[in-house]
């Protein structure tokens, strides 16, 4: 729809507060990097980079120059003549992302561009889309279903669910305040709670949760009021394991259910509040606790680490 | 420390051969049906040895005459003696319709000389015969007979060229009235490279549209295709007919919606016109289908990334979709433009006089005149015409991109 293949039903587009949702695809001036890269095999790199200059009735000195300049900028100077099956997957890729920057489009548009790479090559290609993005100073809409790709390339993510924008929010801000019980689960890992307000405090800032025997206070987040159902999520390095007593807000009893080492960090199920799903990581640092599969310990987790959200079963 | 390699080769060589017992009867069956007579029919169009059989010894004479006058008394008389022996073997006729096309008018007189030389046992003499058949003292009759007397000979390729061999043995045109052949060609050349161009038309929208069809459309698409494939070419020709004849479905639509009157009911068959629309109709499928084949492999996605790039959608169309396409219309025409040079028995159908093409003479002179040298001739020029083609397709397109990758 933003790059004009399609039309919306209702609503406006607008770029640079211009509508452009009535205009043609070639009209929006949209750079497009697709999925597949959708390089023209039947010419050269340097003419599928000339192709838009070309249709654009510019001359054939300019053409060539720009071309140059953008070869480049993606670090493929003197592959102009080859074809583009000539490449690899990586370079392929850079030649479709100049091709879609050579006529300098105000927006650049790119579905999932290293979705078809193995994991080193997509590592280095986010990292050359970066510098590209942070050399030209474009506006780069990035459609990923990598979250962790997400975090690494964005200033700004749109978490999209059914169609509908979720959350809008810098990377950090997605994660640390997720305004949704959807965006809490989709970035990152976090756990989910289910209980009823039992009462506001703090100048209703603060809601008191029963989540079936445990009471638990959280940061209230999505509007609610008492006798509403909430989903309550905390990040699974947030939780201390034994903790001073009174040291935080928040503090249940649990049962190690399972350790996983995972080299940097341990990796704990416990069975608490409810469920036996209850992830908490804590770093791999010397004395972590020497836990034991069923060892029943103490848990807890401060206010602003808990957040009640809508309520939604996972 | 042998012995594994050589049971392994033992092994490959036994595989082998059962591939080629596989094989066999497919190999067996295109050399005896397909390769063989094809062979003979194109030997046919250089090798005729009739007459050099049938008259060795004035032929051995003849070598020595020098063309310039009528030749000796010795010659006449061998003829006489080898035309009586022809006569009563009943081999005669087959010489005398080899030379009288060369010679309009042998074929009379040589019959009317063998009858005479046995009702009355004369002594056979030059004066004799020619008091038989004024040809006996014509120069060009004994140049035919030496002519036509060569075991191999280019003369079929001269004539399916009009041209000729002259007396003085050099190369020259057929007279005007006998120069059809390369009349014909050209026809067919030409009409072939409508047909062609019409099929391309017409098949490359519908080819595109199945290409591009979600792909339970894409096969009931394709199936409207291929429904000429399973019917009788006959019954498709004669619906042709049907519909395009003077007193015919189109004309009586026409007449209705007062597009024409009456009296001037259009032709639309029996010439050449009839000739392109049932072969169009015919050899359409041989477009669609390979162009089909390419296209489904050209991603939708670059005429969105053409568009996204600023191209109009014509811009889009003949830099991007086109030149993608191109292995298809070159397969594409190629097949039907070959199909087509060759075609027979649509034009014969419907063809009328005008709309003949060369493979109906071909037919001709396979069934009527009975002069294979000259249908196999013209077969051969045409082959090598398809031969050429082919090369020159090679050279410009390549024949590895034909789609059948």
């Amino acid at each position: 729809m933003l790059a004009g293949f399609q039309s919306p039903s209702s609503g406006e587009i607008l770029l640079d507060g211009q509508p452009i949702q009535d205009l043609p695809a070639r009209k929006r001036g949209i750079g497009m990097v697709f999925q597949n890269y959708a390089l023209f095999p039947h010419m050269s790199v340097g003419d599928n980079l000339a192709f838009p200059l070309e249709v654009r009735g510019m001359g054939a000195q300019e053409r060539q120059q720009r071309v140059n300049q953008v070869l480049q900028l993606v670090r493929l100077e003197g592959f102009a003549n080859r074809r583009p099956n000539q490449l690899s997957g990586g370079q392929q890729q850079r030649v479709a992302i100049a091709r879609a920057l050579v006529f300098e489009p105000s927006l650049v548009l790119m579905d999932e561009p290293l979705g078809a790479l193995d994991r080193n090559l997509r590592e280095e290609m986010q990292y050359e889309i970066r510098r590209i993005h942070r050399s030209l100073d474009v506006t780069i809409v990035y459609v990923t279903h990598d979250q962790q790709e997400a975090m690494v390339m964005s200033d700004r993510i749109a978490v999209l669910r059914n169609g509908i924008v979720d959350q809008i929010a810098v990377p950090e801000g997605l994660y640390e305040a997720p305004t949704s019980a959807f965006v809490a689960r989709f970035i990152g890992e976090s756990n989910q709670l289910h209980g009823r307000v039992t009462s506001l405090i703090e100048q209703d800032n603060v809601c008191v949760v029963d989540t079936g025997g445990e009471e638990i206070r959280a940061l209230k987040i999505t509007p609610c009021s008492v006798g509403d159902d909430v989903t309550l999520s905390i990040r699974p390095e947030r939780i201390k394991i034994n903790p001073e007593a009174g040291h935080y807000t928040n503090q249940v009893q649990a049962t190690v259910e399972d350790m996983t080492f995972l080299g940097d960090q341990l990796r704990i199920r416990l069975a608490a509040c409810g469920r036996n799903d209850f992830i908490a990581t804590i770093p791999n640092i010397v004395g972590h606790g020497g836990l034991v599969t069923g060892d029943s310990i103490q848990i807890g987790w401060t206010i602003v680490d808990c957040r009640a959200l809508n309520y939604e079963l996972s | 420390m042998a012995s594994p390699l050589t049971s392994s080769s033992g092994a490959v060589r036994r595989s082998q051969l059962r591939a080629l017992g596989l094989v066999a009867p497919l190999v067996i069956f295109v050399g005896v049906t397909f390769v063989t007579p094809l062979g003979t029919m194109l030997m046919r169009s250089i090798h005729d040895p009739v007459v050099a059989d049938t008259l060795p010894q004035t032929l051995t004479l003849l070598e020595e005459w020098d063309g310039q006058q009528l030749p000796n008394e010795s010659i006449y008389i061998t003829l006489a003696e080898e035309i009586k022996q022809a006569s009563s073997e009943r081999t005669l006729g087959q010489i005398a319709g080899r030379i009288n096309r060369v010679q309009s008018g042998f074929r009379s007189a040589v019959t009317r000389t063998a009858r005479e030389l046995h009702s009355q046992p004369i002594e056979a003499t030059r004066e004799s015969m020619i008091s038989i058949d004024s040809v006996w003292a014509d120069l060009s009759t004994w140049n035919a007979i030496k002519l036509t007397g060569q075991r191999f000979t280019a003369r079929h390729y001269w004539n399916a060229m009009d041209l000729q061999v002259l007396s003085d043995g050099s190369i020259g045109q057929q007279p005007e009235e006998r120069r059809i052949y390369i009349k014909l060609f050209l026809r067919t050349l030409l009409v072939s490279g409508i047909i062609t161009l019409l099929c391309l038309i017409l098949g490359y929208p519908i080819a595109h549209l199945i290409a591009n069809s979600p792909p339970s459309r894409a096969n009931l698409l394709l199936i409207l295709v291929l429904i000429p494939f399973w019917t009788s070419l006959l019954v498709r020709t004669t619906s042709w007919i049907v519909l395009l004849q003077t007193q015919g479905v189109l004309n009586d639509l026409f007449v209705l919606i007062g597009l024409i009157t009456e009296d001037g009911r259009l032709a639309m068959i029996y010439n050449m016109t009839g000739t392109i629309v049932a072969m169009t109709h015919v050899l359409l499928p041989f477009m669609v289908l390979p162009l089909y084949s390419v296209m489904r492999g050209i991603p939708p996605t670059h005429m969105n990334a053409a568009a996204s790039l600023g191209a109009t959608p014509v811009q889009a169309f003949l830099r991007v979709y086109w030149p993608q396409s191109l292995p298809g219309v070159g397969a594409g025409s190629l097949l039907v433009f070959i199909i087509a040079i060759g075609y027979y028995i649509t034009p014969a159908l419907v063809g009328g006089s005008e709309g003949q093409l060369i493979s109906n003479m071909i037919a001709y002179h396979m069934q009527t005149s009975l002069n294979w040298g000259l249908a196999a001739a013209l077969g051969g020029v045409l082959l090598i015409g398809v031969l050429i083609l082919y090369v020159v397709y090679d050279r410009l397109i390549g024949l590895d991109r034909i789609g059948l990758r």
